[in-house]
Parts: structure tokens; sequence; C-alpha cells
């Protein structure tokens, strides 16, 4: 508590008292607790993830290799993991729980509730991360050098397979906390509609249900069994197709909240207002029919899926750039407003008007422009025959770094610089680090992101500690290999210092002790309304009977021809490595 | 539902895109002719390599007047064979497929990619039109020592060619020439 005659100035506490009553942290200091723990998780291991990225940044091309070659996978999996399940989800949760409590105006049912499921959470992410960690060390047999991916039969302590199982649910009951919240607000609000941010955390969670169908049954089912040694090895491309039914939908399930920030946020911020609310509630509807029956285009060069199943995977990928683009029309038109509400004019001048000096603003937007490059190299991602010339090269990372690392991580940090004084009350520590962070990490992704395309079409494969082979040369169709590697390795350096300033201004803001000002949470209403549109759209059940149809029709046939050509558990499949003795064996 | 013209007008031009692209895929399957990786292969035991034909002696074979088959087994962290040699102009038919974990198949600078699962062949027609030294990378993680798994495939002139299996005797070459050899690599038809 502060006194007036005190000179150095108002303290957070004294600032909380001088909030806006409507101020989110003043309404639901609970909610915005329980966000201020998942952000935390989420930068923490933003932070882990960062560092492992620029020794791989530097291992790879050659410029500094500070492990043994055979570490660096273990790394690989640390930065995988960390960024694209830890980063990109908990920061998901706590969007997400701020979403649907300031869009519904109400708390969720049950403080217990919320924080089993983020006690469960935390103790998956835990278990996992053990599991990797361990690999780094020789003396025990607990390893997890999997990758992202985890494809069967290369094998992970069952330590790593428990965490992850129990991390989803702790996802799934997350999911169960945002529907009962809603479930109360219907109770006593019959008949309206869905707020906007509910409707997409409703509508991502269900595609989420959806998805992690895959993952849950692939790990329960085959891995956690095999890898205690109960159960025979199962068929590795069974595994990779269950995988990729979630691995697919797990990149919308990243660009969900990014999305949710863009639509909802992003207009307040440029000075407007949403364009259109019913574009939007179409984009997160076909987001949800769309994402999951898609993932076979992961496995357009596998063995053993017939051709026809590749091609409906295809037709329902390209469809799905369908939300995508509409969501760059709506986003721009949304900013246009903006621009012209603070006076912009002419065809283009209107860009000068825009609040550039807000890093939020301009990390957001930089993120959205780079959205647009990683589209166009998805698309050729996409094109089945065309993905020949990049699948597996490190065009594909090249190409995840604009998506998620970009237009999803990107949108993350700067949309913290506007929410993170939101939940803490207290005022960005600099807005010029934030500003210059943003545009660096911007500029870091130009320099790594375009070496890593070049180096794609050259051939050079991904996941790959050291892709220099005395059998092989690499011909780039411009520049040398080596000018790739060092555009590479600065671009890397420039993502990890930019990550380094954004962890210090954000862990600054939580410790400033000057209260944010202008904490209105208000979101402005869209242009065009709610009421503009048919109320089949907010039927939800509806919407998710249809995603499940859809998923059975693209799955059910390729499923049952996996398993009719190698069976569940063929013979001939062998754990590697295979250090880890059965636990039955152990008990016996 | 009240949509605005400008939405209409791009909605429309994203539909056409996205028709536009896949008229793209498949005029790549039907005109250019590129057939995806699919299953017919068919499944193998990864532990009965040694008495499963083609893979009990891997490498190539001659099988018709200028059509070959490689059969290339992955391991633990090499090919095998660990260098192959086929001529130009001729039609190539790759069977891959692992012995222990999931590996990769990539033909540096050509179209020739597949995944290899232990348990499934992965099979791949290709024609190179140009002579020339190739390296062979495994381009999915398969533990320790991945970035050792490399091999070379030489395509040797279709007159200097020779088969190295002494099983098969090499027929006259090709008559024509490589002066009209593509600077492209292969292609999967």
């Amino acid at each position: 508590m502060s006194t007036p005659g005190e000179t150095a100035g108002e303290t957070v506490d004294s600032a909380r008292e001088m909030l806006p009553d409507n101020s989110f942290l003043i309404q639901y200091p609970h909610v915005s607790r329980v966000v201020r723990s998942l952000f935390l998780t989420a930068f923490v291991a933003f932070g882990i993830g960062a560092f492992m990225g620029v020794l791989q940044a530097l291992h790879r091309t050659g410029v500094a290799r500070l492990v043994d070659s055979a570490d660096y996978y273990t790394l690989l999996t640390l930065h995988g993991v960390l960024l694209v399940i830890v980063f990109t989800i908990f920061f998901l949760a706590g969007v997400f729980a701020w979403a649907n409590t300031r869009s519904l105006d109400r708390p969720p049912v049950s403080k217990r509730f919320t924080w089993f499921w983020v006690a469960t959470m935390s103790v998956g992410t835990a278990m996992a991360g053990i599991a990797i960690l361990a690999g780094l060390i020789p003396s025990t047999d607990i390893s997890a050098d999997v990758l992202f991916t985890f494809y069967a039969p290369l094998q992970a302590h069952p330590i790593f397979y428990i965490g992850l199982a129990v991390f989803i649910i702790g996802t799934w009951l997350a999911g169960i906390d945002w529907f009962r919240q809603y479930l109360a607000w219907r109770r006593e609000n019959a008949g309206e509609r869905i707020p906007l941010q509910s409707f997409m955390v409703l509508t991502t969670m269900l595609m989420w249900f959806i998805a992690t169908m895959g993952v849950a049954v692939e790990v329960v089912v085959f891995l956690i069994p095999w890898s205690l040694g109960i159960m025979p090895a199962p068929n590795p491309l069974l595994t990779r197709t269950l995988f990729w039914f979630f691995g697919h939908p797990v990149v919308y399930f990243w660009l969900m909240p990014a999305y949710l920030l863009w639509y909802t946020v992003l207009p307040k911020i440029a000075g407007g207002r949403l364009f259109s609310d019913p574009l939007a509630r179409v984009v997160f509807v076909l987001f949800l029919l769309l994402s999951t029956p898609v993932g076979i285009h992961h496995q357009y060069v596998d063995p053993g899926i017939a051709e026809g199943f590749k091609f409906i995977a295809m037709t329902n990928t390209m469809f799905l750039l369908l939300p995508s683009l509409l969501t760059a029309f709506t986003v721009v038109a949304s900013i246009e407003h903006g621009a012209r509400q603070r006076g912009g004019t002419g065809y283009f001048g209107w860009l000068k008007a825009l609040p550039w000096r807000d890093p939020a603003f301009t990390g957001m937007a930089l993120a959205g422009l780079m959205f647009a490059a990683g589209g166009f190299s998805g698309m050729i991602n996409a094109g089945m025959n065309i993905n020949y010339l990049v699948h597996n090269t490190i065009w594909v990372p090249g190409h995840f770094h604009l998506t998620v690392g970009t237009a999803v991580a990107l949108t993350f940090m700067a949309a913290s610089y506007w929410l993170v004084p939101r939940i803490t009350g207290r005022k960005l520590y600099s807005r010029p680090i934030g500003l210059f962070q943003v545009v660096l990490w911007f500029i870091g992704m130009v320099f790594m992101s375009a070496a890593m395309h070049r180096g794609g079409l050259a051939g050079i494969p991904r996941r790959t500690a050291e892709p220099q082979y005395p059998q092989v040369t690499f011909e780039t169709v411009a520049g040398s290999v080596s000018s790739l590697r060092l555009q590479l390795a600065f671009g890397g350096v420039l993502l990890f210092v930019s990550a380094l300033l954004f962890l210090m201004n954000v862990g600054l803001t939580a410790m400033n002790n000057k209260p944010a000002r202008n904490l209105d949470s208000a979101l402005p209403p869209a242009l065009s309304g709610p009421d503009q549109s048919p109320t089949v759209l907010d039927n939800l059940k509806l919407w998710a009977l249809i995603a499940v149809v859809l998923v059975i029709l693209a799955y059910s046939l390729p499923l049952y021809s996996i398993v009719q050509g190698a069976g569940l558990y063929p013979a001939g499949q062998e754990a590697s490595p295979a250090v880890i003795a059965p636990l039955l064996e152990v008990i016996a | 539902m009240h949509v605005h013209n400008y939405e209409k007008l791009w909605l429309g031009a994203s539909l056409l895109l996205i028709v536009g692209f896949i008229s793209t895929i498949v005029y790549g399957a039907a005109g250019a002719g590129i057939t995806m990786v699919n299953d017919e292969g068919g499944q193998v035991n990864p532990q009965e390599l040694g008495n499963t034909s083609g893979f009990d002696d891997p490498g190539v074979t001659k099988v018709g007047p200028n059509e070959y088959e490689v059969h290339v087994v992955g391991i633990q962290f090499a090919f095998q064979p660990s260098t192959m040699e086929v001529p130009a102009n001729s039609t190539v038919t790759f069977y891959v497929t692992s012995r222990d974990v999931v590996h990769g198949f990539e033909i540096v600078g050509t179209n020739a990619n597949t995944m290899v699962i232990p348990g499934e062949v992965s099979k791949i027609t290709v024609e190179f039109d140009e002579p020339g030294e190739y390296g062979i990378v495994c381009h999915e993680y398969c533990g320790a020592g991945h970035h050792s798994m490399a091999a070379e495939l030489t395509v040797t002139e279709p007159s200097n060619f020779t088969m190295q299996d002494d099983t098969q005797t090499q027929t006259g070459g090709n008559e024509t020439t490589n002066a009209t050899a593509t600077p492209s690599g292969g292609e999967s038809a």
C-alpha cells in the first residue's frame, strides 16, 4: 500500500485499486492467476526450446558443434516437444482460459477443476521432459530420443509415453472445463448467439477432441504396453498413420489461438473492429470439419497406402486452404478499417496510419505476413507429386518455422505484450525493446527460413546432425551450400537473441512495480455482427457430428487396409534402442 | 447470411486457386505420369529378409531388355548395398525396405524419394536420363548414427555398363546416345 507521501510512484497494489472495475484482473483475479501460471510454463519451455534451437542451427551447419552428434537428436527431441507441445499448448490454454471467461463474462464452474487440469498437463509435461533429458545422462537407461513424431519401432522409455498421455488427458479436461463454463452461460442466456471468442474456443476444442483420438489410441493402446514389455511391437505403418491422424490437426491447434487473437484482439489494437463476425465463425467451423481428414498428406511417400487415399487427403488439404485465405481477407480488412478510423487514407496510404510503434500490433502483423509465405510453401508440400522433391528435406522445417515458428510463436509473443499487463496489472517493461524484438524475430526468420527452403530444394535432408556426406554433393539453384549454412546459422542466432529479449521483457514486466494503464479488456463489436449469420453456425453438435463423419470417411478404409496388410502386431518388429528391460522381466 | 461483395469476390478467387492447385496435381498424375508410392510393394518380415527373394541378395538385377530392379535394405546406419550402378535411359525399379526402424530413401537431386518402413516394401520406378554420380541419403531420423547413413548410385553410359552380378549377362547397350540427356535427375514414373 502506498501513501501519498511516497515518491517512488504507485505500487501495483495501489494500482490495482486504481484499475477500472471492468478490467479482467479485477473481475477475474483467479482466472488471471491460472493464465499467469500457464504462461509461466509456456515461457520456460520457450526459453529452453529456443536454446536447443540455436544449438542445432550452429551444429548442423558446422559453425559450432558444442555437443556430440549422437546427442544432437536428444536436443532435437527437446526442441520439438518443448516448443510445439509445451510452449504452444500451455499458451493456448492461457489464451483460451482468458478468452472464454472474458467473452462469456463468467468464471469457470469450479476453481479446483481448473487447477486439476493445469496440474495434469504440468505433470505429463514433466514426465515426458524428464524422459527426454535423461537421454543426456549415459548412466541411466532412460531415454526418449524419438523426436516429436516418436515413430515406432524407435522406442522411448515408458515415462515418455505415459507423460504424453497424461498431458493429453489434461488438455481434454481443460476443454471440458471450457464447455462447462459455456453450458453454465447457456443456461442463463438461452437463445443468444455464442460470444465469438467462446465460439472459437469451443470449435477448436471439438477439433482437438476428435484429433487426439488418433494419438491417444496410438500411445495408450500400442506404445505404452509395448514399452512396458507387455505387448509386442505394433505395426509401424499403423502407428505412423495414427500419429498423423493427430499430427496435422495439431498444427491447427497451434494456429487457432493465433487466429483468435488476429480476429478479436488485433482489430482492437489497430484501432478498428472485426470486419465480419459471420465469416469468422465460418472459418472456425471449416477448421473443425477439415483439420483431421487430411493427415495422410504427411504420408504421401509412405509405402502400404494406396494412391487413392493419398489423393483424397490431398483434395481435402487443398480445401483447407479456404479458411486461411478467408482469414487473410478478414484480418486485412479489419486492420484497414482500423487504419481509416485513425485517419488513414488512400489505396495503400492507410498502412502508414497503423500503430507500428506498438510491438503487439507490429508483431502480429509481421506474423500474419509470414504466414502468407508459409502458406505458399505449404501449398507446395500439399501438392502430392510435387512433394517428392521436398519430402523430408530441410524445406519442411523451413516451412513450419514460418507457420508455427512465426505465425504462431510471433503472434503469441506480440499478444503477450498486450495480454500480460492485463493479467498482472503491471506495465509492460519496455515497448521499444518489444518492438525491436518482434522485428528481430522477423528478420532472423527471413534468413533462416529462406536458407532452409533453398537447402531443401537442393535435397539437404532435415533432422540430421551432420548433413555433410562423403558420397553426396548438394547442388543449389543459386548460391553455394556453404553460404546457405551461414545464413541458416545467422538467422538462428538472431532468433535466439530475439527470444532472450522477449523473455527478459516479459520477466521484467512481471516484476514491474509500475501499474498498467488503460487496461480496457472490452473488445469492439464486429462491423457485421453475428445477427447477420444463420444460427445453424452455432449448432456445435451438428458440426461435431459432420466432422466425425468426415474423419470416418477419410480414415476407415486406409486404416482397414493397413491392418489387412501387415496386421496389428506384425512378426519381426524389434524395438530400438533395445536397452529398456521390459517391466515383466523386472517384476519377475 | 450477409456476405460483402468483396468477400464474395475473394471467396470465388480462393476457390478458383484451390481448384487450380488440384488440377496441377491431377495433371502431374495423369499427364506427366507421376505416380505415388503406394501399396504395390507388399509386406515382408524384417527379420526374414535373408530368406526373402530379392532382399536376400540386395543390389541391381536385370529383368528385361532395358529394365533393372534394385533391392535396397536400410539398417541402422547404412544402406545395403552401399554402392549401386545402373545404365542411363533404362527403367529402374527400386524395392526398398528396412530391417529395423523407419528410414528414408532420397536420391539427391531427383524426385526419387520414399519412406522406408520396416515390414513394408516401397516400390519406386525411376528413369535416369543423364549419367552421373548420385548420392542417396536416409532422410528420416533413425537413431544416433542417422547422419552417417548414405549410399552412392552411379548412372553409367549404357555402352559402358556391365552388370556386376555374375548371374546376369549384359545385352548390348542401348543404341541411342545420350546427346539429349536432360539436366534433371530422375523421374518417378
